[in-house]
């Protein structure tokens, strides 16, 4: 195709990109209209000033402070704590080659694909016997496994083909386990465990079910819980509603920005396996 | 070297451990309960199959599994077509005529939504959707009950997730395309093949292992489908968005049947990990 015909490609895909990306926009112009605007010019004009009072309403009235703070400590500690197990059972089962690892990694990969719903009600139970209901090291505890459980499997694969020379001239100079493991295995992973820490962070910031189980009062409960919870209150008019998705949407895509490049290599890096 | 894998096994024990408390024991329990008649509190009353056998019955079950079938066709099949399109414009045409940079940022502009938490993505579509001010009817000058109408309702939703998901096939294919030897489309090209036998020849076939995973990473994610489901619809209008995951949830924490929540939960897991051995053994035999 040569001509007009190229620019007719590049116009439909320009136009599906648009629809992608709408409602974003209409998301951000709406949560800077005021209710009045909102209700004589509708959704789709262009707002005439910036209006935030729907937005620090909201803010205010969520606490919206302590949600992002919440769902800060959870991701980041999750992120951390996976990694480190992580690293050790791909440890284990990738370089040191213990027996029975591929059951090992079968039953951390059935862990990874069973569904929420079929732990959500025995955690909750246990959660409560053991006082840890509605606290927020409940979800970093539950978290920490299941993403654990993949990041295992993923790592191992690629521990596996870590250089055996490396390690062994480490062992005649006298290294022990520990001592490779934090001074030669995990330098020379770096660039993979990055990725695992960014994809855990990101991911439990996004988990919705096990933290809507665990987190019910305000002073625990993450950003995707509480605007998902507060959806269809009878105060949440459509200005407060606009600037509710925003405030939802804006650290999403602030990740999303610091951390784009590791992410598009990331997202193949766990496809390809 | 005699003791040398005995001695990586330490590494493991914290994990394991962690392991049985979170995943083995709460499963377990989970299978336990499922033979049980339980409020949540009290002794749970053994009752063997009568929650199995109730299920066979409940219609509501099975609306709920025919509606998981939609959105897998919603969030695993209809992103993976429309994405290898998406994919194979953008490499191989956009890309090449355009340049790179505005290939990626295209990606860029499809894969959004996929950074959103689906719950957020659902309060931005439970805006955009509403009724009386919607941007939704507005933009068509329609008046629809977009979310609230029963026989719309699992359409509204299925476009949604297809909005949602789009993003990460395309983002997985355009990688996947960048390992295909260029010398295939050449000696297309040499042979006069159009764009669209090209396309069925040459990138379906090479990249086949990344729409293996991407259709059973969206199949499982379309099984277990639970956020977009709470914060659009929770499951009405009358059941027409009902699925197993809010199902058993609903049972659970709403109507206090423990036992009858767990069966369903148990057996979507049943489903779930049947469909990946399925995949995984396809995939086994292709490659």
């Amino acid at each position: 195709m040569r001509g007009p015909g190229r620019w007719a490609v590049l116009f439909a895909l320009v136009v599906l990109a648009v629809v992608m990306v709408f409602p974003f926009a209409i998301v951000a112009v709406n949560a800077v209209k005021s209710p009045a605007e909102y209700s004589s010019q509708g959704p789709l004009s262009l707002p005439d000033g910036l209006y935030l009072q729907g937005i620090v309403d909201f803010w205010n009235r969520v606490e919206f402070g302590t949600k992002l703070w919440n769902s800060f400590v959870i991701s980041a500690s999750v992120a951390v704590f996976a990694v480190v197990l992580s690293v050790l059972n791909a440890y284990a089962l990738g370089i040191g080659r213990v027996k029975g690892r591929l059951s090992i990694l079968v039953l951390f990969l059935v862990a990874n694909t069973l569904p929420q719903e079929a732990l959500a009600y025995p955690l909750y139970y246990l959660a409560k016997a053991v006082g840890l209901y509605d606290t927020r090291l409940s979800v970093i505890i539950v978290m920490t496994v299941i993403q654990a459980a993949f990041g295992t499997y993923l790592l191992s694969a690629v521990l596996g083909q870590f250089p055996k020379e490396i390690l062994e001239a480490a062992a005649i100079d006298g290294a022990g386990r520990l001592r490779s493991l934090w001074r030669i295995v995990v330098p020379i992973s770096r660039p993979t465990l990055n990725v695992l820490l960014i994809f855990f962070f990101i991911w439990t910031w996004n988990e919705f079910f096990l933290p809507l189980i665990f987190l019910i009062s305000n002073d625990t409960q993450t950003v995707p819980v509480a605007l998902g919870v507060l959806q269809g209150e009878k105060y949440m008019d459509a200005t407060m509603s606009s600037a509710s998705a925003l405030l939802g949407v804006v650290p999403a895509i602030a990740f999303f920005l610091i951390f784009q490049r590791t992410l598009t290599r990331g997202v193949t890096v766990g496809a390809i396996k | 070297m005699r003791v040398r894998t005995r001695g990586y096994w330490p590494y493991l024990v914290p994990s394991l451990l962690l392991f049985v408390a979170v995943i083995v024991v709460p499963f377990l329990m989970n299978v336990g309960a499922s033979f049980t008649r339980w409020s949540g509190v009290g002794t749970p009353r053994w009752i063997g199959l009568d929650n199995y056998a109730r299920l066979m019955e409940d219609e509501r079950f099975w609306q709920s599994f025919q509606h998981n079938v939609g959105l897998i066709v919603a969030m695993a099949v209809v992103p993976t077509a429309i994405g290898l399109v998406l994919a194979a414009c953008l490499f191989d045409y956009i890309g090449k005529r355009f340049g790179p940079r505005t290939a990626s940022a295209l990606r860029a502009m499809y894969y959004l939504p996929q950074v959103l938490p689906v719950a957020v993505a659902g309060v931005v579509w439970g805006w955009m959707l509403h009724p009386s001010y919607g941007a939704v009817n507005q933009i068509l000058g329609l008046d629809l009950d977009w979310l609230g109408d029963p026989d719309l309702a699992l359409a509204t939703v299925m476009a949604v997730m297809v909005w949602f998901q789009l993003g990460y096939p395309v983002v997985i294919f355009m990688a996947g395309l960048q390992r295909v030897d260029p010398a295939y489309y050449e000696a297309a090209e040499i042979d006069g093949a159009s764009w669209w036998r090209k396309f069925w020849h040459i990138t379906i076939p090479q990249i086949r292992p990344e729409i293996f995973v991407v259709l059973l990473t969206c199949t499982i994610a379309a099984l277990k489908v639970f956020g977009p489901i709470f914060v659009l619809t929770r499951g009405g209008p009358s059941n027409a968005t009902m699925v197993p995951s809010y199902f058993s949830y609903l049972n659970f924490f709403q109507k206090s049947n423990v036992g009858y929540g767990s069966a369903v939960a148990t057996v979507l897991a049943l489903i779930i990990v049947v469909v990946t051995f399925l995949f995984l053994r396809v995939q086994e035999r292709e490659s």
